[in-house]
């Protein structure tokens, strides 16, 4: 598999910013595989919204370069390649829908690139049945729920056919039926049509069904692997301020107590076979 | 007064005849039946346009009760405008008179005359805009004003300008409701008191909305970028507008109706 991304030692200060080390991002290197779904976790101000708006060029970096499919961010002649490229949903659903009817909307970004309208249409039907919100396409917007316009939001974005979608705290404003409404859209994405996806979230659960996981914390890299891996290392997360998931926590607080348990186990029915063998 | 009950710039999608006409035939009919409503004169011809608005309302098989709920907001400022011609009016049989104030029969029928306009005026735009989706309106406006672009008036900026504001209508109601409970369990009273203190009640609603009305406007124009808004240039569109028989018929229709009620003036009818 070859990289869709291509972060190399990128440091980013906000140009606003007056206090030229107070870096955002702080040497950054990463790189993300065509087809991969990876998740972003910390806390806020760790740098993870920031990393997000960089890898479509909403923000360029203030050293080092980012290559979306080779094309460098800071060429603005490639502007709309790396934007129809790397897609990115936000986290209020209200504030990213244009139009007052849901397949009008999902048009806008095709639209925007001179996409012949029959050929529009394919699209947005397209977009509209991979997120699931096809019966829906004539509804005004503002009627939906939370994860129904937020799976707008995601087809809006998808009707330009990007091959990598980032979701920068998608599910952030969402109720549980909401988020996990994204979350299983996200996987479908991946899993069906080969999308790359870059979940960023300060959740452990949702980072847990990624297939790897960096956890940032002020503007570094502090873990980067499969979620079983980079969750056991409980220890090191704690002394980030970040806690692994609660079944992970239990595993840990068992083996504190001198129980030979293993802590990779992050599912509910995982942690729950661990423990049931151990009564055994 | 319920903020919900605030229907303007909303769109009841449908099948209509109305709702499949290109929206230029739509705006343009609705342009001249505004000239033709202001050219009235006479209770006939006002009945003439009464009948064609009526007629438009039959035939886009909406329900009376949502062009009612669209007339509520502005019924106060029809009822101003007929106190004023009812007591500013001079001319004709002076009817009541009390100090400086008179009714005269011309005030009577200026006073009925300006509140039927008023009210058709804003029937036949909720008329246009409940049966044309506001992509459509502002794509029909687009298309209409782009010969004003050889003079560098940017036209898709106005129109894109329009859209998003009619689109945003619903939803910075939805938050002046969520804002006003909040501020009510907080103690906030918004119903009693004089007209001042009242308006006084309003600003700890007003200042919450502002604030987050550009920080949506913010977000939506970061949202926008990434789906690679730009200057318009080679923009295409997923409905293209297609100026039919029907379109035409509409337009020649409209101008008999100009042409009708010019001619029942110039003769008294």
């Amino acid at each position: 598999m070859s990289a869709i991304i291509e972060v190399q030692h990128v440091s980013f200060v906000y140009p606003d910013e007056t206090n030229p080390d107070k870096k955002v991002l702080k040497d950054v290197s990463l790189s993300i595989e065509e087809g991969s779904f990876v998740a972003v976790l910390g806390h806020n101000g760790s740098g993870k919204s920031t990393l997000a708006k960089l890898l479509n060029a909403i923000h360029k970096p203030t050293s080092g370069t980012i290559l979306v499919d080779g094309m460098d961010t800071s060429d603005p002649s490639k502007l709309l390649s790396i934007r129809s490229t790397v897609g990115m949903v936000f986290q209020n659903p209200d504030n990213q829908i244009v139009a007052s009817v849901v397949e009008e909307d999902v048009a806008f970004a095709p639209e925007n690139l001179g996409v012949p309208p029959a050929e529009i249409r394919t699209r947005v039907d397209e977009a509209l049945t991979m997120v699931g919100m096809y019966e829906f396409r004539e509804h005004a917007p503002h009627l939906l729920s939370g994860g129904q316009k937020q799976r707008v939001a995601i087809a809006g974005v998808i009707a330009m056919r990007p091959r990598c979608i980032v979701l920068d705290e998608s599910t952030a404003m969402l109720d549980p039926i909401g988020r996990r409404e994204i979350l299983h859209t996200a996987r479908h994405l991946n899993e069906a049509y080969g999308m790359t996806v870059v979940l960023i979230t300060h959740h452990m659960e949702e980072a847990a069904q990624a297939s790897r996981l960096i956890v940032m914390s002020e503007g570094e890299i502090i873990a980067d692997g499969p979620p079983r891996e980079v969750f056991s290392h409980v220890e090191q997360l704690r002394s980030f301020g970040l806690s692994s998931p609660e079944t992970v926590q239990l595993l840990y607080e068992l083996q504190h107590e001198g129980i030979l348990v293993p802590l990779d186990a992050i599912t509910d029915e995982e942690c729950a076979q661990v423990l049931v063998q151990l009564l055994r | 007064m319920a903020l919900r009950d605030i229907t303007l710039g909303q769109y009841f999608p449908g099948t209509s005849l109305i709702h499949r006409l290109d929206p230029r035939a739509k705006l343009l009919f609705s342009l001249l039946y505004i000239v033709a409503l202001f050219t009235a004169k006479s209770p006939l011809s006002y009945l003439v346009t009464f009948v064609v608005l009526a007629l438009g309302i039959l035939i886009s098989r909406l329900r009376l009760s949502v062009f009612l709920k669209g007339l509520k907001p502005i019924m106060i400022i029809v009822i101003l405008t007929a106190i004023m011609n009812l007591f500013f009016t001079r001319g004709g049989d002076t009817l009541w008179s009390f100090g400086f104030l008179h009714i005269t029969e011309n005030g009577v029928s200026m006073a009925v005359y300006m509140m039927l306009r008023i009210i058709m005026l804003l029937l036949m735009t909720l008329l246009l805009t409940y049966t044309t989706s506001p992509l459509m309106l502002t794509d029909g406006l687009d298309r209409l004003l782009s010969p004003l672009k050889h003079f560098k008036v940017p036209v898709h900026d106005f129109t894109m300008i329009m859209s998003i504001a009619l689109r945003f209508i619903p939803t910075l109601i939805q938050e002046t409701d969520k804002i006003m409970s909040a501020q009510k369990a907080r103690g906030a009273d918004f119903e009693s008191g004089n007209l001042i203190q009242r308006a006084k009640a309003l600003v700890p609603i007003l200042i919450p909305l502002f604030i987050s009305a550009f920080r949506r406007a913010e977000e939506l124009s970061v949202a926008m970028d990434c789906r690679c808004f730009h200057d318009g240039q080679n923009r295409t569109r997923l409905r293209q507008l297609k100026f039919t028989a029907n379109d035409a018929i509409l337009l020649m229709f409209a101008v008999l109706l100009c042409v009708a009620i010019i001619l029942m003036r110039r003769f008294g009818i």
